[in-house]
């Protein structure tokens, strides 16, 4: 071992991170070699240093507080913290913004008087429980406002659907495809990872002017959802001031949402489904 | 989602690496404020996520989390960053005065040479700083390092020889006047 591969190991010999025979030849090195021995008694004091100055913190207990409350069990107060990073356009006070949480907590309760009165009870579930489109329908909209806050938008930024496609790979069981609509006026911006209908799904950020565009992508099979009919075309939807529109096509499906106008998803969504994927 | 069953397990696995957690975001952003923010925001990630997380090491995954989203926050609150960012704080290290934000009082400094320490390290470029806090308050091991930052393990081991050795400049012109 010469003195150049010797220095780059001197952090793995410290931290006992080495193999055994490297170990050796360290130790064999350090026994000629002044500069080494020096480097590795500096390195080994600021360990030291730092180690004796205890810098580490407990989390102050108001946060664990906050994190704590925040789980669920207690359904209200996570609800709560989720305010933090979202500002509701609609001022209902029966917000959506719990409702991932709170419907599965009614049918905990529904099947506990179940018991006592089953037929009346289980009807009311059935009615209390939304379709499951609907679900979905709030459940993509409530993840459209929480990637506008907290400037979550996109993990990976850029215009390159080079750049973009290549981040997803080994994130996902899914290769997503990933086109780019600048010359239609909707530039690609970037991408981000996202959890929706129980699964991990790719998100691709597109603009149409100041508008975010969120596209929605994972495979169609194992949804378990039905809301995987063959939709041809797909109609335009509105849910609490944002458009939305979702589709089939080559075994995935696909959700848009933004705030921008109807005609101006549906002009995305055109020219989106007319484009050969990538 | 909300299964009563996957909040107990979140309960049980992530929850207890809260304090891992505050430590990594106090030392990425050197400011108690905002690393509040990041570990809450980060926790909610980490609920989301947490139905798809299979694998042994529940505070390596944590922590990995804590630090996409203080990249997230930090892209969107210092402007572009850009690996010009890191060659700025090393040419200032320095002179590197502590962060405005930053609140001494709270981290209760009982001694001068630890509050030296403790200047040194905020004033240690962010790549640096990463990997050295991991190891030398968090204690991981060189894989975990390599899982938390998403670099290899020799990329952890370079980091770390060239971080000691900027915290060594650093920290010796007060050792010759002591």
């Amino acid at each position: 071992m010469n003195h150049e591969q010797a220095l780059e190991l001197l952090p793995g010999y410290l931290d006992e991170e080495l193999s055994l025979s490297e170990a050796l030849e360290i130790q064999r090195h350090l026994d000629s070699c002044e500069e080494c021995a020096q480097v590795l008694a500096q390195h080994r004091d600021v360990s030291a240093q730092l180690r004796a100055a205890q810098l580490r913190m407990d989390a102050p207990p108001e946060l664990v507080k906050r994190i704590e409350a925040a789980l669920p069990g207690r359904s209200a107060p996570w609800a709560r913290v989720g305010e933090r990073f979202k500002r509701w356009g609609s001022s209902n006070s029966r917000s959506s913004s719990s409702r991932w949480l709170t419907w599965p907590t009614w049918a905990t309760a529904g099947v506990m008087v179940a018991s006592v009165a089953a037929l009346s009870v289980s009807m009311s579930l059935y009615l209390a429980v939304p379709s499951s489109e609907d679900r979905l329908t709030q459940e993509v909209v409530d993840d459209h406002i929480r990637s506008l806050q907290f400037n979550h938008l996109s993990d990976v930024i850029s215009t390159d659907k080079h750049t973009v496609k290549p981040w997803f790979n080994g994130k996902l069981d899914f290769a997503p495809p990933v086109i780019d609509l600048v010359q239609q006026g909707y530039p690609l911006i970037g991408g981000r990872l996202d959890y929706v209908d129980g699964r991990t799904v790719a998100v691709m950020v597109y603009r149409y002017k100041l508008h975010p565009i969120n596209l929605y992508v994972w495979p169609s099979n194992g949804s378990g959802i039905g809301i995987d009919r063959q939709l041809r075309e797909p109609a335009i939807h509105e849910r609490q001031g944002y458009h939305l529109a979702h589709w089939s096509a080559g075994g995935m499906t696909y959700w848009a949402i933004t705030d921008a106008g109807e005609g101006e998803l549906r002009g995305f969504v055109t020219d989106l489904r007319a484009q050969p994927s990538s | 989602m909300a299964d009563p069953i996957v909040a107990q397990r979140f309960k049980a696995l992530v929850l207890p690496h809260l304090s891992s957690a505050f430590n990594l975001a106090r030392w990425l952003t050197r400011n108690d404020h905002d690393a509040q923010d990041v570990v809450q925001e980060a926790y909610l990630r980490a609920y989301k996520f947490f139905p798809g997380f299979r694998g042994e090491d529940p505070r390596s995954w944590l922590l990995a989390i804590v630090r996409n989203t203080f990249y997230t926050w930090y892209q969107q609150n210092r402007g572009q960053a850009s690996a010009t960012v890191f060659d700025e704080e090393i040419h200032s290290a320095e002179t590197a005065a502590p962060h405005p934000h930053d609140n001494p009082e709270a981290m209760l400094i009982r001694s001068e040479s630890q509050k030296r320490v403790h200047q040194a390290l905020q004033a240690l470029p962010l790549e640096f700083r990463e990997v050295v806090m991991l190891r030398e308050l968090e204690e991981l091991s060189y894989k975990q390092i390599a899982a938390v930052v998403g670099i290899p393990m020799g990329t952890v081991m370079s980091r770390l020889g060239r971080g000691r050795q900027l915290l060594a400049k650093l920290l010796a012109p007060m050792d010759q006047e002591a």
